[in-house]
């Protein structure tokens, strides 16, 4: 009787007494049907441990439950107990959630557990992410998931590798995966709808395991002959095909072997009806994925084409639009790209010859629609839906600004609230890690900054000073002996470089920022800290947002008096996307902060994503514009120079004029911002 | 002889206070010496042309492109070409109008003239190249500017003295777009003088006879070190200012053609050229392993 497997039922009885604490009411009924297909031992023991565990912390009783079958196909009998045991001593010593990370993790445990030593992503991700760069030209981010893949922008790879004996060879495995994956980007894999194709299957799984070995061994070849040392490395870690592939190698490896080669292949395989080899350097496919990422890119690669020919275009003049002949050529090794209009070669601005590239390495050409130079930009703001705004705050308005109506032609009085906001703190880790990944620029930007605080100057031709100024001296003995008078300024005298500078950096809250741009913001800012910190200039950090002229709100991240300490870093990373872009009132706000500072200089660099807008029709579209552009003259006229850098992907022409009274910089990647930043310095303070 | 023709410096064999002394010193300007032997260049487009038609033109020249892509290299070849001698200024920030046109010296009570490079290079109508002219200081580059139109002359104000350019006189600058600081621009008023070349690194197929000639190895290896090339340059703005330039690459050969095993060439020839940071090091390496 003991030997039988408890069913689905008793499991749920048996679960509901041990568990009956769980404050988490889950469906124990689904727990127990997967337990159901375990062994008798094992179930007994499940039961006792999540018993054992739930008296602890019904949580983690829980948990263990749940994960119990896949640690019963990891781990044997006393390995079990032993994952259970680590899992609440982790509890007892470092709380709830390592603990609960600590059960998850059964690879390590077992990794662990038998002395093989363990990679983790995190020890080789930057390493991984530049050698990806070197190789593609483009960016490709590497992330962290459960199987290695990719969607064409970001090469995902296992979180933690322990295959190997060796620490060493788990390293290159990692990086085995990650040029496999960037090759399924370079070489084509996904210039086939391979969804289309892959639907005359039934059995999708079994097609796309067996067309993603059929790509690994494709690819394998075309790494091998482009890059002989990877690819012998990745032989090196990939060992001999297994038997089933065979077939497939003759074909394959021939140097103009395309991703219809393997799609041809794989119909014979699948006719056979072997299941897939498990390679652990090969990639797996999500082809839905990574068509609808390449999709985006190749219009917004195509986009900025059109625009940055429409630029060119501009300067001939001559012609209406729409009459020039456009004819782009690629040298034959595909390295340089001539771009002609009206049969007058014309440059390329690099962001264009990126595009263009990128273009080519996805389509294997430029597309004809991308040399139609595009019209003239149009802005279409994005529309928000959600509740109106919060009008009973019940607050006073610490400040309040007049706006520039550009109906009007002139300013509505105290019309923009002003509430001075608390930041909520982020993860305190996360200025540590921007920090660390960086590191390598982050001491490029320090290098720049101790350019720019420069050492003691040397004054030539003064009247007195430590040294003799050599050149003053000979010129005057030589106007003496030419019968002038000779000048009595010939000595030198070091001064130091007094910098005296206030830089307030204000940071576009507003809901568009969401995504890429906050972190773009987060990590120039933290840069640009550690950065200035080198410097010792007197900096300040605010963020804005807002939702209607009754609630502008102002976060001060760093105070121009704030040391840049814990509090502050975990306020940057608490900055975060709120609402509305109501620009004009912030920065006169701003402006008023930074004229109280004791200065010689005055700087205010606005980092935003371009687009001034707020809830309702009023502020957005030209009177956004003409406030903001308002704003800008007014902190001009305090002596303010305000810089501005607006992170968008496809610029607009509205900018111009926008930012007219201040020098402006339109960035269409997040990496270039903080370099960017470094540089407006440097202008400043030379 | 012109009028104030240099004087050989070696000349200066007379005792100090002796009259032909103070004669032949009042003026100094340096012999020129002309490019003997053809420089190996690779033409990459219609640049030898253009130079040539501005020369005929009597048109200053700017080379635009980033560092160690062969603009030096094509001026000498140029210089040579037109049989023209050649003065070379490394321009720097501490650079002063003095340090081109030249300054009085003392010797004993008397001064004496030298001639800046620049006035020598005018004098005997040479090609004078002003690399990297962006680095030196603004107030410099203004001296340059009477010589880049109509006038073609060069004021040399110490001495009251206008120095007219010969026909076969040739200014040429360069500077390095690439470096992207506002503070190292040039300026539009200096700019606007010149017929302006542009270099980049060559294409592939260029760059590697070039390097598999100036470096001495053969075909394939030349091929790879190019591809190095290339994805060291994908790095540029990512943790690195520049990517391998031609000239690396040429070095990497050299050494690999003195008996270095490839690697070992390219680490120390692009690796630690590139860098000095241990991460980017390590990378570098990673793609010199890839390659090899």
């Amino acid at each position: 009787m003991t030997e039988r497997r408890l069913f689905e039922h008793e499991l749920e009885e048996r679960l509901d007494a041990v568990l009956f604490a769980s404050p988490s009411h889950r469906s124990i009924e689904r727990l127990a049907s997967t337990l159901e297909s375990l062994t008798r031992p094992q179930q007994e023991k499940v039961l006792h441990w999540a018993g054992v565990a739930a008296k602890t912390y019904a949580e983690i009783g829980y948990l263990l439950a749940t994960l119990a079958p896949k640690a019963f196909e990891l781990l044997d009998d006393d390995g079990f107990d032993a994952w259970v045991l680590s899992g609440l001593d982790a509890y007892d010593r470092l709380g709830l959630r390592p603990a609960m990370d600590q059960l998850r993790n059964i690879e390590l445990f077992r990794a662990e557990r038998a002395g093989t030593p363990v990679t983790r992503l995190s020890e080789v991700e930057m390493r991984l992410a530049r050698f990806l760069q070197g190789l593609s030209g483009r960016p490709l981010a590497v992330r962290a998931a459960a199987n290695p893949w990719t969607d064409t922008e970001t090469v995902f790879l296992p979180e933690l590798v322990a295959a190997h004996a060796s620490a060493e060879v788990n390293r290159r495995l990692y990086k085995a995966m990650a040029a496999l994956l960037w090759a399924q980007t370079r070489h084509g894999t996904f210039s086939i709808d391979l969804e289309a194709r892959l639907g005359q299957w039934p059995d999708r799984e079994r097609a796309l395991g067996w067309l993603a070995a059929l790509e690994a061994v494709r690819l394998d070849a075309r790494i091998a002959a482009e890059l002989p040392g990877l690819g012998a490395e990745i032989a090196d870690v990939r060992g001999p095909w297994p038997a089933e592939l065979a077939a497939a190698l003759g074909r394959l490896t021939r140097p103009d072997a395309t991703v219809g080669d393997s799609l041809e292949l794989l119909g014979g395989f699948m006719s056979a009806g072997g299941v897939p080899p498990r390679l652990t350097f090969a990639g797996t496919l999500d082809p839905g994925a990574a068509w609808r990422v390449r999709a985006e890119r190749i219009k917004r690669d195509t986009e900025t084409l059109k625009k940055a020919l429409a630029k060119l275009k501009g300067m001939g003049g001559r012609r209406p639009s729409g009459e020039h002949a456009v004819t782009m050529e690629m040298a034959d090794d595909g390295s340089t790209m001539e771009v002609r209009v009206d049969g007058e070669a014309v440059a390329l601005p690099p962001a264009a010859q990126a595009a263009a590239q990128s273009l080519i390495q996805d389509l294997g050409e430029v597309p004809p629609e991308a040399l139609t130079p595009a019209g003239h930009g149009q802005w279409t703001p994005t529309d928000k839906t959600g509740p109106g705004p919060e009008l009973a705050s019940g607050r006073d308005a610490d400040h309040r600004y007049d706006e520039w109506d550009y109906h009007r032609g002139a300013y509505r009085r105290n019309w923009c609230h002003v509430y001075e906001m608390p930041v909520t703190p982020g993860d305190p880790h996360y200025v540590g890690e921007v920090a660390a990944r960086y590191g390598p620029l982050i001491r490029q930007i320090r290098k720049r900054f101790e350019l720019v605080r420069g050492e003691d100057r040397i004054l030539g031709r003064q009247p007195d000073g430590e040294e003799i100024d050599v050149d003053s001296l000979v010129d005057a003995l030589a106007d003496r002996r030419g019968g002038a008078e000779p000048s009595e300024r010939v000595f030198c005298r070091r001064v130091r470089n007094e910098r005296s500078l206030a830089a307030l950096f204000m940071v576009d809250m507003s809901g568009s920022t969401k995504g890429w741009v906050n972190d773009a913001e987060r990590e120039a800012l933290i840069m640009l800290c550690e950065g200035i910190e080198a410097l010792g200039d007197r900096y300040a950090i605010y963020g804005f947002s807002g939702w209607t002229r009754t609630r502008c709100d102002i976060y001060r991240v760093k105070g121009f008096d704030d040391p840049y300490d814990a509090a502050v870093r975990a306020r940057i990373a608490g900055i975060e996307a709120k609402d509305y872009t109501r620009m004009g009132v912030a920065i006169r706000h701003l402006t008023q902060l930074l004229i109280a500072q004791p200065a010689r200089h005055r700087l205010l660099v606005t980092l935003s994503d371009g687009r001034p807008d707020d809830f309702g029709d009023e502020y957005r579209g030209t009177y956004g514009i003409e406030d903001t552009r308002h704003a800008l003259l007014e902190a001009r006229e305090k002596g303010i120079r305000s810089y501005c850098v607006t992170i968008d992907r496809q610029g607009a022409d509205y900018l111009k004029h926008m930012y007219g009274p201040a020098s402006y910089t339109v960035l269409d990647d997040a990496h270039k911002l903080p370099l960017k930043l470094a540089d407006i310095y440097r202008r400043l303070t030379r | 002889m012109r009028a104030g023709r240099a004087v050989p410096a070696a000349a200066a064999v007379t005792t100090e206070d002796s009259p032909a002394f103070a004669m032949r010193l009042e003026m100094l300007s340096p012999e020129l010496a002309h490019v003997a032997d053809e420089p190996y260049y690779q033409p990459v487009g219609d640049e030898v042309q253009l130079f040539e038609a501005a020369y005929r033109r009597r048109l200053p020249a700017l080379l635009k492109g980033p560092t160690g892509c062969g603009k030096t290299r094509f001026v000498e070849y140029m210089a040579w070409k037109l049989k023209r001698p050649l003065v070379t200024v490394a321009c720097h920030d501490d650079l002063t109008t003095a340090d081109l046109v030249g300054r009085y010296l003392i010797v004993g009570e008397q001064t004496v003239w030298m001639d800046g490079p620049l006035t020598a290079a005018v004098r005997a109508g040479a090609v004078c190249y002003l690399d990297e002219i962006v680095e030196a200081r603004k107030d410099t580059t203004v001296v340059i500017h009477p010589l880049t139109d109509s006038r073609r002359v060069l004021a040399v104000d110490k001495r009251g003295e206008l120095v007219p350019a010969p026909d076969d006189f040739m200014l040429v600058i360069s500077y390095n777009p690439g470096y992207q600081s506002v503070l190292k621009e040039i300026k539009p008023s200096t700019r606007q003088r010149f017929v302006a070349l542009e270099f980049d690194y060559p294409a592939a197929d260029v760059e590697a006879r070039i390097v598999s000639t100036e470096g001495g190895v053969a075909e394939d290896i030349a091929r790879k070190l190019v591809k190095l090339g290339e994805l060291t340059r994908n790095l540029k703005g990512q943790g690195l200012d520049e990517g391998a330039s031609t000239r690396l690459l040429v070095h990497a050969a050299q050494l690999i053609g003195d008996g270095l095993p490839p690697a070992t060439a390219c680490t120390a020839a692009v690796a630690r050229a590139l860098t000095d940071d241990a991460e980017m090091t390590e990378t570098l390496n990673d793609l010199v392993r890839a390659v090899f």
